[in-house]
């Protein structure tokens, strides 16, 4: 099967991008050679065609059980997350600043963490304030001094990057605690090897698959050094939590068990697992439960989904986590406004991917900057993950200004905000034909002994005409992200 | 590999409630077709009674009409023993274990599932119930026929399998127990033509008529039936057989892996298979097959309690799962 070759009458004449950066297109006067073969063979699809690709992608997602969790009123239900057709694509050379960025950032941030448990140099030399450090909810008294392999803290990071309107990619955010979002990055690939392979024919696009490999090495690396063949096991909540599919394919991929606290015990300092066969032992565990809940003997007392004991075994080192105990305070939303006087003091470089201009409320001037410019600002709780909370200015009714006003008010240290990004687009199946959709990124980085990160990432497209949130609890959906290869074909259709 | 404890115990519960649908879809199929009495009724009753159900019925159904049964053991949500709720735990079981079974085992519980959620009790009137039931039947073997061909053959494998004949050597004796109870009031009525169409009833529901024809091509009496189902080497439903199954797999088991436990649900399968073939049918029979199916249940239950106490990590009797009805 081929897709015929554009027309004048075909798919991508009507398409207009606005005045958004449109990831296909590049900017409006620089039409970007790197996509235009992807470009051409899109044009020329029928929408019909188009469409009942789209629809059979979604009913496989649904069959494979491809699904996140839901809760309604009163039923958990398994919804799959959208997916749309059409690929977001970035060329080599785009990739490489981006991977440089990236790297560079998991390294500082590193450093930072090694630095607040140990020496809290950067607080002395007044680089960033004492007490949003150790004031800060997310920091773990109980790292203190304590040595973790290779000094790394955020094993897996996933960083939330927006592309402006004049094409500069910026960091929106860090999660550097238990990021999701990595599983649709592989599955989306599969999804597109099956339904579009006519699209991706001689394109040259960088692999997404070895992602497992990838992890498990970097888990057996951080594992205690006297064990010769280590256990390695995914921890998760529990399959009613909403990314347990996440979880699923993580432990399938790295071909390790997935246990839920209740599976783990810990005698004598040492982590153990119930089998078949009594108890055996643990060595490393990928970690996607948040600190507060991991061990009910060291944090909330009312964990059901940890394991009592836990904290001590690592504090020992009879176990690795990853990620380390109290990364939250480095990926938190007051702490991203430090990222780049960060990655000055310790690295001694320039942010090779700048922050969204940030202002942090707890701030008296920023504050009263924030309240003047409150119907052109966006105002983000410091604490909330997944889109709640925000207040767009732009967008908001005149009761919901006053309500953002009074809560910042009320607690100004827990708010920070931003101008509004004019994310970039992307072409995107609709009922009514290709449109442009805003898209952001999260390409995720693995650590152990060094920095791997996959190429591409999870591309997630704000599916509601008009809208910037691109989260999945709030109608987002999902691309399949296609980094080049070096020298791949840019050009015209052979 | 290890093996979670907690996984072994879902592979064996996945199994059983996929096993346990498959035979409630063939005992709703056969009800349909052949279980009519005098005046061509089909007696709806009897499944309720053969899976002990009659309290939870009521409180939600004044009387057994076709419809309201036929309801309560396919779509009833609230009925643990319907189709629908056992596809649920299946699946929930399945969506535990998605790490560790194939994804086109996963794949088909959880399309198989969608689809009877999706499905209206009004798309299943009377008409086209064994249609219904057939398609259930089927996606049932599917599943086993997928498990057959794709499952990883390491201790999970056993535990799926021990699940699977536990289950059907349950549902055999339930099955002749409720057929034994309503159908043999008294020795005197033996014989009669209702009698014989109920007995082909029983075996059909086990899909055994044809093996049975083979094994006696002339004559039909409960006691043989009884016998052929209960005794049987070569009747893949027979109680003996799956007992047989239960026995091999569990030493197999055992040695492959070298598990310290489960010496004691070995003997529990040895007294039983041992009690099986202690006695001929007729014995069996003067002696009462309703208490007799009772000790086998019993002893099957017994059985369940030793292997969650060997390998599931279960030190005390707390079963999550429904046993049994």
């Amino acid at each position: 099967m081929s897709v015929p070759e554009g027309k004048a009458t075909d798919l991508l004449t009507n398409y207009d991008p606005g005045l958004y950066y449109d990831e296909l297109f590049g900017g409006r006067d620089y039409p970007a050679e790197h996509s235009a073969l992807i470009r051409q063979r899109l044009a020329g699809l029928n929408f019909g065609d188009l469409l009942r690709r789209s629809q059979d992608a979604e009913r496989e997602l649904y069959n494979l059980g491809i699904t996140f969790l839901v809760y309604s009123n009163k039923d958990a239900v398994d919804r799959i997350l959208p997916f749309d057709i059409i690929p977001r694509v970035i060329s080599a050379k785009e990739w490489a600043h981006l991977e440089a960025g990236i790297t560079q950032r998991v390294t500082a941030l590193n450093l930072f963490l090694h630095d607040i448990y140990h020496d809290q140099k950067i607080l002395k030399d007044g680089v960033i304030p004492t007490d949003l450090v150790l004031g800060n909810g997310c920091f773990r008294p109980q790292m203190v001094g304590l040595d973790v392999p290779f000094d790394t803290y955020i094993h897996i990071m996933g960083t939330d990057l927006v592309r402006d309107r004049e094409g500069t990619f910026r960091v929106l955010e860090d999660n550097g605690r238990v990021p999701s979002g990595v599983s649709y990055v592989v599955e989306n690939r599969h999804m597109m090897q099956r339904v579009f392979p006519d699209l991706m024919q001689d394109i040259g696009i960088r692999p997404v698959d070895n992602y497992g490999h990838k992890l498990l090495d970097a888990m057996m690396e951080i594992a205690p050094q006297d064990v010769a063949d280590p256990q390695v096991v995914l921890l998760s909540p529990g399959s009613y939590n909403s990314a347990y599919f996440e979880h699923i394919f993580l432990a399938r991929e790295m071909g390790v068990p997935l246990v839920e606290g209740r599976d783990l015990v810990v005698e004598n300092d040492r982590v153990y697992m119930k089998t078949t066969n009594g108890l055996a032992r643990v060595d490393s565990i990928y970690r996607r439960i948040d600190d507060a809940f991991i061990d009910p003997k060291a944090f909330n007392p009312d964990s059901m989904l940890g394991v009592p004991g836990l904290l001590e075994a690592y504090r020992k080192g009879n176990v690795a986590l990853a990620n380390a105990i109290g990364t939250g305070v480095a990926d938190d939303k007051a702490i991203y406004c430090y990222v780049p006087r960060m990655i000055k003091y310790y690295l001694d470089q320039e942010a090779i991917i700048p922050n969204v201009d940030t202002r942090i409320c707890r701030e008296a001037d920023a504050l009263r900057y924030t309240l003047d410019n409150l119907d052109k600002l966006v105002v983000k709780p410091v604490g909330e993950a997944g889109g709640y909370g925000i207040t767009i200015g732009p967008r908001a009714s005149k009761e919901e200004l006053a309500d953002c006003r009074a809560k910042l008010l009320a607690d100004p240290s827990n708010y920070i905000s931003q101008p509004v990004v004019d994310l970039s687009v992307c072409p995107t199946v609709t009922d009514d034909g290709i449109d442009p959709r805003h898209v952001d990124l999260r390409p995720f980085a693995i650590t152990g002994k060094n920095t791997w990160v996959l190429p591409g990432g999870l591309t997630r497209v704000a599916l509601k005409k008009g809208t910037l949130i691109v989260n999945s609890s709030q109608g987002g959906g999902s691309k399949d992200t296609w980094v080049l290869q070096d020298g791949a074909q840019e050009g015209s259709a052979s | 590999m290890n093996l979670l404890a907690r996984y072994a115990e879902c592979i064996f519960w996945m199994a059983r409630y996929m096993e346990r649908a498959e035979n409630l879809a063939r005992i709703l199929d056969v009800h349909e077709t052949f279980a009519r009495d005098t005046r061509g009724m089909t007696n709806w009753f009897s499944i309720v009674q053969l899976n002990a159900d009659e309290k939870d019925f009521f409180s939600r159904h004044d009387r057994p009409t076709a419809e309201a049964v036929v309801h309560y053991y396919m779509f009833d949500t609230q009925h643990t023993n319907s189709l629908v709720s056992m596809l649920r735990m299946a699946r929930e079981n399945a969506r535990v274990l998605r790490p560790w079974i194939s994804t086109e085992m996963w794949t088909q519980i959880n399309v198989f599932h969608n689809k009877l959620v999706e499905m209206n009790g009004k798309d299943v009137a009377l008409s086209n119930l064994s249609k219904v039931c057939t398609w259930i039947k089927e996606e049932c073997q599917t599943h086993t026929g997928i498990t057959e061909g794709t499952f990883y053959r390491d201790q999970g494998w056993y535990f799926y399998q021990l699940g699977k004949y536990i289950e059907r050597a349950d549902q055999t004796t339930r099955l002749l127990d409720i057929k034994y109870h309503t159908l043999l009031p008294s020795p005197v009525v033996v014989g009669s033509t209702l009698d014989m169409s109920q007995w082909t009833t029983v075996l059909r529901s086990a899909a055994g008529y044809h093996a049975f024809r083979r094994v006696y091509p002339r004559g039909m009496s409960p006691t043989t039936v009884a016998g052929f189902m209960m005794f049987n080497e070569g009747f893949p439903r027979s109680v003996v057989m799956c007992v047989r199954q239960i026995d091999g797999l569990l030493t197999r088991l055992k040695s492959r892996y070298t598990l310290r436990n489960g010496s004691d649900a070995m003997e529990k399968v040895d007294e039983l298979l041992g009690a099986l073939l202690a006695r001929p049918i007729e014995e069996v029979i003067q002696l009462g097959l309703h208490e007799y199916l009772d000790g086998v249940q019993a002893q099957l239950c017994g059985i369940t309690t030793e292997i969650g106490r060997a390998f599931f990590g279960q030190d005390t009797v707390t079963m999550t799962q429904s046993q049994s009805q």
